[in-house]
């Protein structure tokens, strides 16, 4: 199984050279095998007879995280709708990208989120869950951003990204939250512990972070902004994450996680709320829209509410109907993704004002379209999925009275009433769609080229999936045992058994089905009428302005602090530098308890060596206040020509000679330099900044010297300078120690240091020759 | 001896600090000449002092003072004399280009 998952990941390797024979062959031929290959794979575990696999490999043992795949009735649906509707974009993609595009960017984008995806569905350790979830919303806004010629572009995607990306950390904060509390990553553990989780009072915390991961990921109200500016990906990306797949990874991590949650109130009310109002608001707003895919958009947001508000719901029919309609709305709305992408294609815009009857220039796109957005109106006839899971819908949302306690009753009376509104408005939305597009006055001279049928190669996509939607819609029986019902049965966590029929007499949802058509055809007949109020109710402008009025504050803060500290003063720096290094280290060694002042084993003190300490301690004060350049050499030189009397006694012969040596060409180059320099001027700084100085000065030389001292009195390993001692003369073939550590055990750090030298005499040498070329243009 | 070098030695830090504080770029070559020796004298004081011959292989001695911090001072003085020349020309250079030796006044541009 992990084969299947990272085979496009492996790919995507290779893609960039693929790429490069664009000219002859358009890449995503060779690389389209390899999601049907993953697709056949799935398919080969489609049957009544499935069990569920698990198949894991160790990753991070030390944090029990694991590549653990788990592959039940839930994760196989969903593994099939990224393979599968995967294989139909790349197909459908070679068509629509012209192979002047940068193509193995697209295609290894594409195939990066393939493996992702897969990943988040098959992943049973939560945090590998969490990693492949984050490289979803990498690889979409690498998509989203593929034209990043364009402004309108490079916003959505940073738009999905900073809104995805901070529901992610959110559900990263709920996973570990439920790790903690369960003590496993696994989440069959934590399904298996789910009574430890419901009782913690950890509880509301955990749901929340859970809740608003999924919520934006799958673009829930008022999360939802983002999905309508992820529009400006290419087609094939619409139709594949912002539809059929990422979209969908919310209603996964619900539908994975109502095992646990499934009997929770508050998971009920809040699911299912969100749920009905993304439902309302996203068909509401999808009606106001003129670009095609504005309106596909948010009507992938309502039908995202629609499945999210039946995981709330929580009962068997309702999450049978979900199941069902995960896969019902991959197949429809899949299929018009494509078609408005053909649309767009072929007459060269998407404005739905500038398009119409263009049924006779593509008669095979529009019927194409008629079954899709019928399907997705929910118009009851027995060769359309959407009808079923709607009709389904409508029933569990009837049956919710009595059911999650009593509190909640008066929303379970409210709920179906919404949900007919929001049909009826889903209704409304489909068939202006459709006869916008396709009906109507035809209007040749707004559009900029000359609509004509699409190939069709470029047609077979969208053929594939609407075949889907009448065989689903006309034998649902076929998809139900081997399939749903395992999925079903995956989520609600015992056996469901479902019939999915047309027929069930005269029922209440019945009723709700055909209130939907009535009203919803009154009101697309007199939409003209209604387009002035569709206008005046507010609508996604005051989110976006939210968003947008977030965005600018935090990069105005963010800046502001940045230029508090980063002023271009460099003294500023060292300030903070050598502050933190101070109180870090002190606090360390304060805290290890690693300050020791019990010196044992010193070497006697000579009258001698006190006195060249003292005199090299003079001096060094000294630099401090001579305001004159030659008795700042010499107070410098002093230090230095004492440290290497401190080496003649303290047994360093090569020592003291390369510091003598040093010494000498260091004063000739400083009396060199202070030629050209001015003189030492006293100082002005403040009386604030001087008490800066002085206490960081003295604070880091007292740090030394507890550090010094303490390290003095503290051995913890054995020395290893014995090993140069005897070694010296048997392997490094000389009688000066320090000369064979640095020119053969050491050798390469002295020829690094060499090098160091070399460096910086070349820079001084630049340095002195570089001429300001000016005027020399 | 070892806690009067160690003493020594954080003298010479504080000052060789204290320097780098400083705006003038004159100052802030001598903090870092200072800092260089204090760094020299802490590594030899860490590795006892005054513990047997220098470090030269005799016939009949068993007693050396340990050669490891000696050899790393000496990678550390080079590099150190590196260091310091080069800022000393870039002091050079930057006073003839710039007119001015105040850290304060040569801050980078405001529009990066």
């Amino acid at each position: 199984m992990i084969y299947a998952v990272f085979a496009p990941l492996l790919f995507a390797i290779v893609i960039p050279f693929l790429s490069r024979m664009k000219h002859k062959i358009h890449t995503g031929w060779l690389i389209l095998p390899i999601p049907l290959f993953v697709f056949i794979y799935f398919v080969s575990f489609v049957g009544s007879d499935f069990e569920s696999q698990v198949s894991s490999y160790n990753w991070i043992p030390s944090l029990d995280i694991s590549l653990s795949f788990h592959l039940d009735g839930l994760s196989l649906l969903f593994a099939l709708l990224i393979s599968g509707i995967g294989s139909l974009v790349v197909l459908y993609s070679i068509y629509y990208l012209d192979k002047k595009e940068r193509l193995g960017h697209f295609y290894t984008y594409l195939y990066i989120f393939m493996t992702a995806m897969l990943g988040v569905v098959l992943s049973d350790n939560v945090f590998a869950l969490y990693a492949f979830w984050e490289f979803t919303s990498l690889s979409s806004f690498l998509l989203i951003g593929y034209w990043h010629f364009k402004e309108r572009s490079r916003y959505g995607a940073i738009k999905s990204l900073l809104i995805t990306v901070s529901g992610g950390f959110s559900l990263l904060a709920g996973l570990i939250s439920l790790t903690i509390i369960t003590g496993t990553t696994s989440i069959r553990e934590m399904v298996n512990q789910a009574d430890v989780i419901l009782e913690s009072s950890f509880l509301p915390l955990v749901l929340a972070f859970l809740l608003l991961g999924a919520f934006t990921k799958s673009a829930q109200f008022p999360f939802h902004i983002w999905l309508p500016d992820a529009m400006e990906a290419p087609t094939p990306v619409s139709a594949y994450l912002h539809s059929a797949t990422m979209v969908k990874a919310g209603i996964y991590l619900m539908a994975r996680f109502s095992a646990i949650f499934g009997g929770e109130p508050s998971f009920f009310m809040l699911l299912s709320l969100f749920g009905i109002v993304t439902l309302v608001c996203g068909s509401y707003m999808a009606v106001r829209q003129t670009d095609l895919k504005a309106i596909l958009a948010y009507s992938t947001i309502s039908q995202l509410g629609m499945i999210m508000a039946m995981l709330g719901f929580g009962t068997d029919i309702a999450i049978f109907a979900a199941v069902f309609h995960i896969l019902n709305h991959a197949t429809f709305k899949g299929s018009l993704f494509m078609i408005a992408g053909i649309v767009d294609h072929e007459t060269g815009t998407r404005d739905i004002r500038k398009l119409g009857g263009l049924m006779t220039f593509m008669p095979m796109s529009a019927t194409l379209a008629l079954f899709g957005t019928f399907s997705m109106a929910g118009v009851p006839l027995p060769f359309l999925n959407g009808f079923y899971s709607k009709e389904m819908f409508f029933d569990a949302s009837l049956q919710l009275s009595g059911y999650a306690g009593t509190f909640v009753e008066i929303v379970a009376i409210v709920l179906p009433y919404l949900a007919v509104i929001g049909s009826i408005f889903t209704f409304v939305y489909s068939m202006y769609l459709f006869f916008g597009t396709f009906r109507g006055k035809y209007k040749e001279e707004q559009l900029p080229v000359k609509p004509h049928e699409a190939p069709f190669m470029m047609l077979l996509s969208p053929i594939i999936l609407v075949t889907g939607v009448i065989v689903i819609g006309l034998f649902p029986s076929l998809f139900n045992n081997g399939l749903l019902t395992h999925a079903a049965d995956a989520v609600f966590g015992d056996e469901v058994t479902k019939e999915i029929s047309f027929w069930h007499g005269f029922i209440p949802p019945l009723y709700m089905s055909l209130t939907v058509v009535v009203l919803g055809t009154i009101l697309v007949l007199t939409k003209t009428k209604w387009e002035k109020v569709y206008n005046i109710l507010p609508g996604n402008f005051s989110f976006n302005q939210i968003y947008d009025w977030g965005v600018n504050q935090l990069e105005a803060a963010s800046n502001r602090i940045t230029f508090t500290y980063m002023n271009g003063s460099l003294r500023l720096y060292m300030v903070l530098l050598l502050a933190s290094v101070t109180a870090i280290t002190g606090t360390a060694l304060f805290i290890s308890d690693g300050i020791n002042f019990e010196v044992t084993d010193v070497a006697p003190v000579t009258v001698h060596e006190v006195l060249i300490a003292i005199v090299m301690a003079i001096a060094a004060i000294a630099t401090i206040f001579v305001t004159n350049r030659l008795a700042a050499i010499l107070v410098v030189g002093v230090v230095g020509y004492g440290l290497a009397i401190l080496f003649v006694l303290y047994s360093a012969p090569d020592l003291a000679l390369t510091q003598l040596i040093v010494e000498t060409v260091t004063v000739a180059l400083f009396l060199l330099c202070f030629y050209h320099l001015p003189n030492l001027t006293k100082r002005t700084e403040s009386i604030a900044q001087r008490g800066v100085n002085i206490v960081i000065s003295i604070g880091f030389g007292a740090l030394m010297l507890v550090m010094s001292i303490s390290a003095y009195n503290s051995q913890f390993f054995e020395t290893i300078s014995d090993y140069f001692t005897e070694n010296s003369y048997k392997l490094g073939g000389g009688d000066n120690i320090v000369n064979v550590i640095l020119v053969d055990f050491r050798g390469l750090d002295t020829l690094f240091e060499v090098s160091v030298l070399f460096g910086a005499g070349l820079a001084i040498y630049t340095l002195i020759r570089f001429r300001k070329n000016k005027g020399a243009k | 001896m070892e806690i009067l070098m160690a003493i020594l030695a954080s003298i010479l830090f504080a000052t060789a600090i204290y320097n780098l504080l400083q705006k003038q770029f004159l100052r802030i070559i001598i903090g870092t000449v200072l800092l260089s020796h204090a760094a020299h004298l802490f590594l030899l004081t860490m590795g006892k002092l005054k513990r047997g011959n220098p470090p030269v292989l005799v016939e009949g001695v068993t007693n050396y003072t340990d050669p490891l911090p000696q050899a790393l001072i000496l990678t550390s003085i080079v590099i150190s004399f590196g260091v310091t020349s080069f800022l000393l020309v870039l002091a050079y250079r930057t006073y003839t280009l710039n007119k001015s030796d105040n850290m304060d006044e040569l801050r980078g541009s405001s529009d990066e």
